[in-house]
């Protein structure tokens, strides 16, 4: 892909940008704790779009003030599941809102094979397109 | 948490700095002050907050010339009677450690060991953790620290928790300041148990119990914040009645006149109400009178009043 030079994912906020450093990490976190958002540390080896639900890393941390304890999950998260992809949400429990309001990546594989076009006939002439990561061709855990 | 200060000085010996500008940005001699008027007696506490504020104070001088120490440990054990006011002393302390930069949000989180200790197994590292994780920037506040160690059990989970605490206490010394409160020999024989606790902490602080005129005066700031004030009988009345709860048992400082400024103001009440039809003004709502105080039994038969056997657990009558 021309656009995505590396097979970088690009899922969430800053995710064209070069990595985040810790101290960006924190700032972003800072912002999410201001307004009263919880925030989560989520992991997963199935990066497909549409998988919305990547795994809890521990509880949702509520009624936090400050943004040293979330990374120092985040850190724990990268030291259990190096090769993984660890993405911060802020859930934003509001009425009428109720859904996370960030989510950007802090963590991603060392090589991401990135995703294959996959062509399927149907009726007629038709053709279905979808994507497919390479990665989950490989059991879970093996991925990357 | 100590970030090197963008704008240091040069590395020259004679650059002079001024302590008195640096103390007026801080904000913390307001504080301090606030410390000295509100919180009445209490010296060897008071010398040692003012001793950490010149400390940080003084790094945060250092640093602007570049030099480097470590952060210091700043973790505390308040001792001392129900009622000494050592909770009320922790809060403050948040505010001071974030006037001098040494706490980013100086919030208290207040606990016990309910909070920390879980009721099975797994189940008390991320309860300690969570607690921890919400402490962070401010300062942890853990109340009847010494029920954490149960020696007569050895399968409690609490010593799990202290192994946590520990850790971080040492890890993240920049992220949180850990008080531990609690009386004083039950605290002597936690830390007997738990050596390693008493090494971490850099600060023991015993509260003293209040002396009969300290007590009156807590009394009437109690009061004022209350929007309430003592006749000049009244107080008379209540500078007598001190000593004599003082001799009585359960006897809890200032948790104590709390609790009779609160049945004072019951019988207040009571006395307004039984004079119906007559006007009140402003003054006859605000003054307790001497009628108030002397109704309680402690003067009368020299017993706790029945409504107010109010004790070191700190029940509060209704």
């Amino acid at each position: 892909m021309m656009t995505n030079p590396g097979n970088r994912l690009t899922q969430g906020q800053f995710s064209f940008l070069p990595e985040l450093t810790d101290a960006q990490i924190t700032a972003q976190i800072k912002y999410a704790l201001k307004h009263g958002w919880a925030v989560n540390v989520e992991y997963t080896d199935d990066p497909h779009p549409r998988n919305t639900y990547w795994e809890m890393f521990g509880m949702p941390m509520f009624d936090l003030k400050d943004p040293a304890g979330i990374l120092l999950e985040i850190n724990n998260c990268r030291k259990t599941f190096p090769n993984h992809y660890i993405r911060v949400t802020a859930f934003d429990s509001a009425r009428g809102v109720e859904s996370p309001r960030m989510s950007y990546l802090v963590n991603r594989p060392k090589k991401e094979p990135g995703f294959g076009l996959v062509r399927q006939e149907s009726e007629g002439r038709n053709i279905r397109y979808t994507i497919h990561s390479y990665a989950t061709d490989k059991p879970e855990n093996e991925r990357y | 948490m100590i970030e090197p200060d963008q704008d240091a000085l040069p590395e020259t010996n004679d650059a002079l700095i001024d302590l008195e500008a640096e103390l007026r940005d801080s904000n913390v001699q307001e504080v301090l002050d606030k410390l000295d008027r509100e919180l009445i007696g209490l010296k060897p506490v008071k010398t040692r907050i003012r001793e950490i504020a010149a400390l940080l104070l003084v790094d945060r001088m250092r640093r602007k010339f570049n030099l480097t120490s470590a952060a210091p440990t700043l973790h505390m054990c308040f001792t001392g009677n129900p009622g000494t006011g050592k909770t009320t002393v922790a809060m403050r302390m948040g505010e001071i450690l974030k006037r001098l930069g040494y706490a980013r949000e100086g919030h208290l989180v207040t606990v016990t060991r309910d909070d920390l200790v879980g009721q099975y197994i797994g189940h008390t590292a991320p309860k300690t953790k969570e607690v921890i994780k919400k402490a962070m920037g401010g300062v942890l506040f853990i109340d009847e620290a010494y029920y954490l160690y149960k020696p007569e059990n050895e399968r409690d989970y609490g010593a799990e928790s202290i192994e946590i605490l520990l850790q971080v206490m040492e890890n993240n010394r920049d992220d949180l300041v850990v008080i531990l409160a609690g009386y004083k020999d039950k605290m002597d024989k936690f830390f007997m148990s738990n050596p390693g606790m008493r090494s971490r902490i850099a600060h023991h602080v015993d509260f003293p119990d209040y002396r009969a005129e300290e007590l009156l005066a807590i009394a009437k700031l109690m009061l004022a914040s209350q929007n309430y004030r003592f006749s000049n009988e009244a107080e008379k009345a209540f500078a007598e009645y001190i000593p004599l709860r003082m001799k009585l048992e359960h006897f809890a400082n200032a948790r104590s006149i709390r609790n009779a400024l609160d049945r004072a103001r019951l019988r207040q009440a009571n006395r307004l109400f039984a004079r119906r039809g007559q006007a009140l003004t402003k003054m006859d709502l605000m003054t307790i009178e001497p009628d108030d105080i002397r109704a309680s039994r402690v003067f009368k038969e020299g017993a706790l009043d029945l409504d107010g056997d109010e004790g070191a657990n700190g029940t509060i009558p209704v």
